[in-house]
């Protein structure tokens, strides 16, 4: 299931030349935040789940989720140079799966370990924020990775409907329909970020349950279905 | 080619050639020149912007984010019209910022299809070996990405204005609401056209350019209202406004609370005053600048 080779070709379309720096930026940005944020306001329980939540958690995952998840397969598709890998005998599902690795693990590395940094440089994990809040970092990264690596089989426009996902209906809808905080990842990995704090800092609208069974599913669906939209792509030229 | 046959026969075998003149002719029609090359690059990418002259797929997505921009507006209006309000319950200078999402999103998917796809086709050399040069190819992006964002955002300004005035509302009050709204959208357009156009010329790939220009326009909007927010409550309210500064959206917005009776959206709804006012237009002003300056750099070289 798992192609060393497909993974290293998708490690340097992702991280290769200068993108990684791109990437590298945003965490870097979180970090000096908070340490500015803790120079002006001192360690504060409440101000660090705020900024973790706010920022962390609510823009930066999305976001690195969506180059990563879009960038692990979008390209290849949009230039045609992905028919070179699908005419290699290796399964559809078995590329799917390895991107899909490999967009978890780019995800995790750029969002859950500099959440964990600034959460430490905001008040030094008091009420377990910190911890918490990478734990829902971490699982948001496989939800999401999974997620946008469907989109970018299947769409064009994948890192628009992304970033249309992420930014306006789990951020815009998110705040004002409460309805639709049951169907956002972001919420589903509060809730399993709430049994870790145990605190009332990190509260989720949806049950830990329900938030796992969710988050599950919506993840084991999208690979298999970005599996099976691999094995019957058609390359469309350039409009 | 039976004029062609019918003339070589008779070639001797002496081994001369010839070149036949088969009627080709030069153009010696008007030449229309830099100008003319500009301002069709100009009407073309403006037109790009929409969709307009491209597929059905590509207009999707710009024509659907204008009716998300107007429909908002439309349904103020039904509303002022209904109730008979005394006033419109939004202020023109605020509609942008609140549709402050559907904008980054506008500038971030048409940024990028604007300017990175000449860089991957290669199709920039092409350009520059018409009569036009780097000036005019960035003066031509710029204001035509410019002025489709200040479409976007003029648009739901004009339908609350007509409304405004259907509904018998003050006709000089809104005449001078209007104008403060139309002078900051025009501001917005050329700073974020600007932005954009800068994050998306760097990368021949659209995908990432889109992700870029938006990670740029929410990430430095939600650092900057987080730093606000602290500020507020830990009470220094002078800080407020110079961190203000640091993202595009919230440089708008100090510029018009500060020079265009807005009222700011700022933490505790204090704007600049007048003398960080004139610091945030200065600022404003220097940026579009920077990205003029930034783009004319960038093509000097590009593909060459």
């Amino acid at each position: 299931m798992y192609d060393p080779t497909v993974a290293r070709l998708t490690y340097r379309a992702l991280l290769g030349r200068r993108r990684a720096l791109i990437l590298g930026a945003l965490p870097l940005l979180l970090i000096a935040i908070s340490l500015a944020v803790r120079a002006l306001a001192g360690a504060d329980d409440q101000t660090a789940a705020d900024v973790l939540g706010g920022l962390a958690l609510a823009t930066m995952v999305p976001i690195i989720g969506v180059i990563a998840g879009t960038g692990a397969i979008g390209p290849e598709i949009d230039d045609g140079s992905v028919v070179y890998l699908l005419s290699k005998p290796i399964k559809r599902p078995t590329i799917i799966f390895t991107k899909l690795i490999v967009a978890i693990a780019v995800t995790m590395v750029f969002s859950a370990v500099p959440t964990l940094i600034a959460g430490f440089v905001l008040n030094g994990n008091g009420q377990q924020v910190a911890v918490a809040y990478t734990v829902a970092a971490l699982v948001a990264s496989i939800a999401y990775a999974a997620l946008f690596l469907l989109l970018g089989t299947v769409s064009r426009h994948a890192v628009v409907f992304g970033l249309v996902y992420a930014l306006v209906w789990e951020a815009l809808f998110g705040s004002l329909v409460p309805g639709a905080r049951t169907l956002s990842v972001q919420q589903w990995s509060l809730a399993v970020a709430q049994k870790v704090s145990g605190g009332d800092l990190v509260t989720s609208d949806v049950g830990l349950t329900t938030a796992t069974v969710l988050l599950a599913s919506v993840t084991v669906l999208a690979t298999w279905y970005a599996g099976q939209k691999l094995r019957s792509l058609t390359l469309a030229g350039e409009e | 080619m039976a004029a062609e046959q019918s003339m070589q026969t008779p070639a001797t075998a002496s081994g001369d050639t010839r070149i036949h003149n088969i009627g080709y002719r030069s153009y010696d029609g008007p030449r229309l020149g830099r100008g003319y090359a500009r301002l069709s690059l100009y009407t073309q990418s403006l037109r790009g912007s929409y969709g307009l002259g491209r597929s059905v797929k590509s207009k999707v997505l710009p024509m659907l984010l204008f009716v998300v921009m107007c429909v908002p507006a439309a349904i103020m209006v039904a509303v002022a019209v209904a109730t008979k309000a005394n006033d419109l319950p939004v202020d023109y200078t605020r509609y942008a910022i609140i549709m402050q999402a559907v904008v980054s999103l506008y500038v971030a998917s048409q940024a990028p299809q604007s300017v990175s796809r000449d860089l991957r086709f290669k199709t920039v050399p092409l350009y520059f070996s018409r009569p036009i040069e780097t000036a005019d190819y960035v003066r031509a992006k710029f204001a035509a990405l410019a002025s489709a964002l200040f479409i976007l955002t003029a648009a739901p300004l004009l339908v609350l204005y007509i409304g405004a005035l259907l509904a018998k509302l003050d006709f000089s009050d809104q005449t001078k609401g209007f104008a403060q709204g139309l002078v900051s959208v025009a501001l917005l357009s050329l700073l974020f056209a600007g932005i954009g156009l800068v994050i998306a010329s760097v990368t021949p790939r659209r995908g990432f350019g889109i992700a870029a220009v938006i990670a740029v326009l929410t990430i430095s909007y939600g650092a900057v209202s987080t730093l606000q927010a602290i500020a507020e409550v830990q009470s220094s309210g002078d800080g407020i406004a110079w961190i203000g500064l640091f993202s595009p959206i919230t440089l708008i917005d100090g510029v018009q609370s500060a020079f265009l009776g807005a009222t700011s959206a700022f933490p505790g709804g204090v704007g600049p005053t007048n003398a960080e006012g004139v610091v945030y237009v200065l600022f404003c002003l220097g940026l579009i600048a920077a990205c003029y300056g930034l783009l004319m750099r960038r093509y000097k070289k590009v593909g060459l």
